[in-house]
């Protein structure tokens, strides 16, 4: 346990030393949510209600999202598939702990260095601009904590599978396009699901990727209320445990494959 | 300048060829940069559900203007995008070999690789674009047709410069901060996929007229639409964007001189 | 007027001074610079068809030198001509008359065989097909490529793709070759064989070749004349004989005993070390010859194992320091 508690904190400051970085995309986030706040505008400005939101809903989605595209990490995360292609993986398998645990812990460090740094200032410098909304009870600010921290572990879930298709593809990278559309359009990280007509909702609601926005954004807008709100987050939670052990069974085959192939 | 105009050809082929050797590979690849880029085009399809008009276009007139927005960022991005390279370059050396040939810096380092991958979201924009073309309801004379491609390769020309411009600034800061560039890559076609009077005065301004990304597609738009201009913009503007696109190259080349000047004189 | 002149030659860098004290965002808003003259005052002239070695301890000021003389750099002061331009001014024009080999870096394309990347080059110089045959030929007959033309770059040994970046840096008959540790991690053989192609292509294409090097070995098979700069100024401009009796005279013979032994005592040689059957000897090479010695010391033990070690680069500064008092002197230089 202590080892994974290092881990953590290792993840934690890895991200902490690129000032720079943080600072630049700190400023691209911001942009970003104005453009997009301003379509929302003006959508609102045809309409009182879409799908449930009103303005303030529809602008406190879109910069919290952008607060949590870095905390989720939505985008091109590759460590793994790297590993697997330089060939590093063979040793790294080879160490005394538990690999998809090992990563886990160190994404959980990285997720609430960028939790801080990267997710709260967009939210702060769109409320100077607009009107967004704030839960009033304190449930509800613990309730959203807890599902950021398992959109983390639905996000890590996805992304250690689409990493382990490196054993298998020759190149990652488009495999790696197609997840990332998908996660990007299906999570509500674009448009609410809310907004899509029924039946691409419908599609949307059985798979796991509203778990890394579209959920842990309406427990924070109070959609959902009392045992449904429980359902919600339940459903959640079992994707990140599905997709977790998914991620187990396939590094068990990706491993017998270094062991027979030798890499 | 004219030498380096016919080796473009074949230094960009010489950078396909190995990206092609894996078939399959290459085509997940151009169906996932496709997928990617659908994903944007949707978000604008929904938001129509919702309501006819947006600021007063039509689905079909901001399908076009994703459409020709689209196809010229992503051309740009086929032969600029990979300048983001640039910090490596100047730190393992590698610039330096390059500038011991007889061939201008910025072809040199823009020759070292050829995005083809992007040609997957291309085809997206295209199909988009030619579907607009159709529904947006452009009255189509010899002159509008003509102006489309003038249109598409000014867009592409203004993303260009300013991938460039971006760049330039490695010299200075060796890619500290390189990320802000995205704000005006990505962050300009994702702007200039709207009319851009749907945003705040504060906003348009900086991105459409500072960095003038509304020339890419809003001002020729507007006239192959034959659309009077909610902001009442004077109708000579729909016919700026090549000077515009020209600014924009003169700009580029300026900075790309002097970020080359400053690191000939500093060094890495 | 001779190929290569350099007159009074400066380079200042401008670099930040790190303030001792002070914490993180401090140090950030007061930032000391100080200037650090990594090239002050050389002058030299390189005539055509001489082969000098340019040589000094890391830092020295070498590659500075280099990244100007190809008009990567612009000098901060002094005058500089190579081959009728002025480089910094007239890099594009230059690059068509010389070649540069960075030892620790490629200038081939990683992904490509070896063939596709000077096919490339012979289009970006624009060589005329015939005489870009006519090298490509030479310079494959000469250093043995037939076998691995066709082998992608980054699947090359290192001797094999430092043969390639010859060849690549000759394609367009350049009449300066500037050569930056050509031979580093190469083994015995390789290096060979780039020295006698070396040799060749200065005595038959007239090649003019500046070479920078960290090996006393290539020095010696290569350059009549050596240019040794330290802290940025000529040391000394010369034959390389006469620096060679003054400075390089000591050599180490390393031997390798059959079993551990007490020092030996030979003649003309001082046992500097001993590990257990491994043993220094340090000697004159005005005293006696290194085959002398090696006689020597069979007579007294069974050698398993030799090797002779040359004087380092660094060591020879040392010694024209503590010897001329760090002094500069030169003589003439020698004509190619």
């Amino acid at each position: 346990m202590r080892l994974y508690w290092e881990v953590f904190r290792h993840g934690f400051r890895r991200y902490a030393s690129y000032r720079a970085a943080t600072v630049a995309g700190l400023f691209t986030n911001t942009v970003f949510g104005f453009l997009r706040a301003y379509v929302l505008v003006a959508l609102f400005a045809a309409t009182a209600t879409v799908g449930g939101y009103d303005l303030s809903d529809a602008l406190t989605y879109v910069f919290l999202g952008q607060g949590m595209i870095m905390t989720v990490y939505m985008w091109s995360w590759w460590e793994i598939a790297l590993a697997i292609r330089s060939g590093d993986i063979v040793t790294d398998l080879s160490r005394p702990f538990d690999y998809q645990s090992y990563w886990l812990a160190q994404d959980l460090g990285r997720a609430c260095y960028h939790a801080v740094f990267r997710g709260i200032p967009p939210f702060l410098v769109g409320a100077l601009v607009f009107d967004l909304r704030l839960p009033g009870s304190p449930l509800t600010w613990l309730l959203f904590v807890a599902s950021v921290a398992v959109a983390v572990c639905v996000s890590f879930g996805l992304r250690f599978i689409v990493n382990l298709a490196a054993f298998w593809l020759l190149d990652y990278r488009g495999v790696g396009a197609i997840s990332t559309a998908c996660g990007t359009f299906l999570s509500g990280f674009v448009v609410p699901i809310a907004f899509f007509p029924g039946w691409l909702a419908a599609i949307a609601h059985v798979l796991p990727f509203r778990g890394m926005i579209q959920v842990p954004i309406d427990v924070f807008l109070e959609k959902e209320r009392g045992w449904a709100l429980v359902g919600v987050l339940a459903v959640q939670l079992a994707w990140a445990a599905a997709l977790f052990a998914a991620g187990r069974l396939l590094l068990g085959a990706a491993r017998r494959r270094v062991v027979v192939q030798g890499g | 300048m004219g030498s380096e105009l016919a080796l473009y050809p074949r230094l960009a082929w010489s950078r396909v060829r190995g990206q092609v050797e894996y078939r399959l590979s290459f085509v997940l690849m151009l169906v996932g940069y496709f997928a990617a880029t659908v994903a944007d085009f949707l978000a604008i399809w929904v938001i129509f559900l919702h309501l006819p008009l947006l600021a007063g276009w039509t689905l079909g007139e901001v399908a076009f203007l994703y459409g020709t927005s689209y196809v010229s960022f992503k051309l740009a991005d086929m032969v600029v995008g990979h300048l983001d390279v640039l910090p490596t370059l100047v730190r393992s050396g590698s610039l330096d070999t390059l500038l011991t040939r007889p061939l201008g810096s910025l072809f040199q380092v823009i020759t070292i690789d050829f995005g083809l991958r992007h040609v997957g979201a291309i085809a997206q924009a295209v199909c988009v674009l030619a579907v607009a073309c159709v529904t947006a309801g452009v009255p189509w004379d010899a002159a509008r047709v003509a102006m489309m491609p003038v249109t598409i390769l000014s867009g592409t020309v203004i993303f260009a410069s300013i991938w460039v411009l971006g760049a330039s600034t490695v010299f200075w800061t060796m890619g500290n901060g390189l990320e802000v560039m995205n704000t005006f890559t990505y962050g300009g076609n994702q702007m200039a996929n709207f009319p851009i009077n749907i945003y705040a005065g504060w906003l348009r301004r900086l991105i459409a007229y500072v960095v003038p990304l509304a020339f890419v597609t809003y001002f020729p738009s507007l006239y192959l639409l034959a659309k009077e201009d909610p902001l009442g913009s004077p109708g000579i503007l729909r016919f700026a964007s090549p000077l515009v696109a020209l600014g924009c190259v003169a700009a580029a080349r300026f900075a790309w001189g002097q970020g080359i000047r400053h690191y000939q004189s500093t060094g890495s | 007027m001779a190929l290569i002149e350099v007159e009074n030659l400066s380079k200042q860098f401008r670099v930040a001074r790190k303030p001792e004290g002070g914490r993180g965002r401090l140090r950030r808003l007061r930032r000391d610079f100080a200037d650090v003259h990594a090239v002050d005052g050389v002058s030299f002239a390189v005539e055509a068809g001489e082969m000098v070695g340019y040589i000094g301890p890391n830092g020295a000021g070498k590659s500075t030198t280099i990244k100007m003389l190809t008009g990567i750099l612009v000098p901060s002061g002094g005058r500089l001509s190579v081959a009728g331009f002025e480089p910094s001014r007239q890099r594009r024009e230059l690059a068509r008359q010389i070649g540069v080999v960075f030892g620790q870096r490629t200038q081939l394309w990683w992904d490509l065989p070896l063939a596709d990347s000077f096919d490339l080059l012979k289009h970006i110089y624009h060589v005329p097909m015939a005489r870009f045959a006519a090298n490509l030929e030479r310079c494959v007959e000469l250093m043995e490529m037939g076998e691995f033309l066709r082998t992608p770059v980054r699947q090359l040994s290192l001797g094999q793709r430092m043969r390639g970046e010859l060849t690549a840096a000759l394609l367009h008959d350049p009449a300066i070759l500037y050569l930056d540790e050509p031979t580093i991690g190469l083994d015995v053989v390789a290096k060979a064989r780039i020295r006698a192609f070396l040799t060749a292509l200065n005595r038959d294409a007239g090649t003019t070749v500046l070479l920078t090097t960290h090996d006393m070995g290539d020095i010696e098979r290569l350059c009549r004349r050596v240019i040794i700069i330290d802290r940025g100024g000529i040391l000394y401009d010369g034959a390389l004989d006469p620096l060679k009796a003054r400075f390089a005279i000591e050599r180490t013979l390393v031997v390798d005993l059959e079993e551990p032994a007490p020092p030996l005592e030979v003649p003309f040689a001082i046992v500097e070390r001993v590990e257990g059957p491994r043993q220094w000897l340090r000697f004159q090479r005005e005293q006696t010859s290194a085959a002398d010695l090696i006689a020597a010391v069979a007579r007294a033990a069974h050698i398993a194992d030799l090797r002779v070690d040359e004087p380092s680069i660094e060591d020879v500064v040392l010694r024209i320091y503590a010897g001329g008092a760090g002094e500069r002197f030169s003589s003439t230089p020698s004509p190619g």
